[in-house]
């Protein structure tokens, strides 16, 4: 096993690893904003390191066979990880936000800024 | 070396299969929209892992779009359950 082999072995490990903390604290949390404090950042996580683990492997092939077509993966695959990191915090926020408003309190929350604000 | 690529698809489509269950009894939409969201994460990361395994670099440019487009759609169930629509 070379080292390239060894670090896309570790990166797709740490990817399955977070992707399961993250559906596993969405069945087993109790409130909805604990919830989406679990699965938004655990996913958002895991699934970079999976791509992580494309980008090595497109980029490890392109400078070992020097094949253009590896060097087209790993750009692809690091546009679309770029993409779902950055929409997938925007999208937690919208959503938090209108549950929020809809009227879906925190259930053992001490303080609520957002509530005491008059927005 | 192509086995562990599959064998990572699988284990992501385990977890989408459990993420479906909060889909399913959620008791308010917003628990169940966050659900779908986590399924269309776990979609985006397997279709890129897909392209690997077919050599297919087609497959993760429909990931980049399915990404936009579930964003897009997410946006807008938030502005349905928050009442401003």
């Amino acid at each position: 096993m070379t080292a390239v082999e060894l670090l896309i072995y570790t990166c797709l490990v740490i990817g399955v690893v977070f992707n399961s903390l993250g559906v596993l604290g969405l069945l087993r949390f109790p409130d909805l904003y604990t919830r989406m404090h679990a699965t938004t950042k655990a996913t958002t996580f895991g699934s970079i390191f999976t791509s992580l683990a494309v980008v090595v492997y497109g980029l490890s092939m392109f400078f070992s066979q020097n094949g253009s077509q590896y060097l087209n993966l790993a750009i692809h695959a690091f546009l679309a990880v770029a993409f779902l990191a950055f929409t997938n915090a925007v999208s937690a926020h919208a959503i938090a936000r209108a549950a929020h408003k809809s009227g879906i309190k925190p259930m053992l929350a001490v303080v609520d800024r957002l509530e005491e604000a008059k927005l | 070396m192509i086995d562990v690529w599959i064998l990572t698809v699988v284990c992501l489509v385990v977890l989408m299969a459990l993420a479906t269950i909060r889909l399913v009894v959620g008791p308010t939409a917003p628990d169940r929209v966050i659900a779908l969201d986590t399924v269309n994460t776990l979609v985006i990361a397997s279709m890129i892992l897909l392209g690997v395994v077919f050599q297919e670099i087609i497959i993760d440019d429909v990931a980049i779009v399915y990404g936009l487009l579930s964003f897009v759609s997410t946006l807008y169930i938030a502005k349905y359950i928050g009442g401003e629509l």
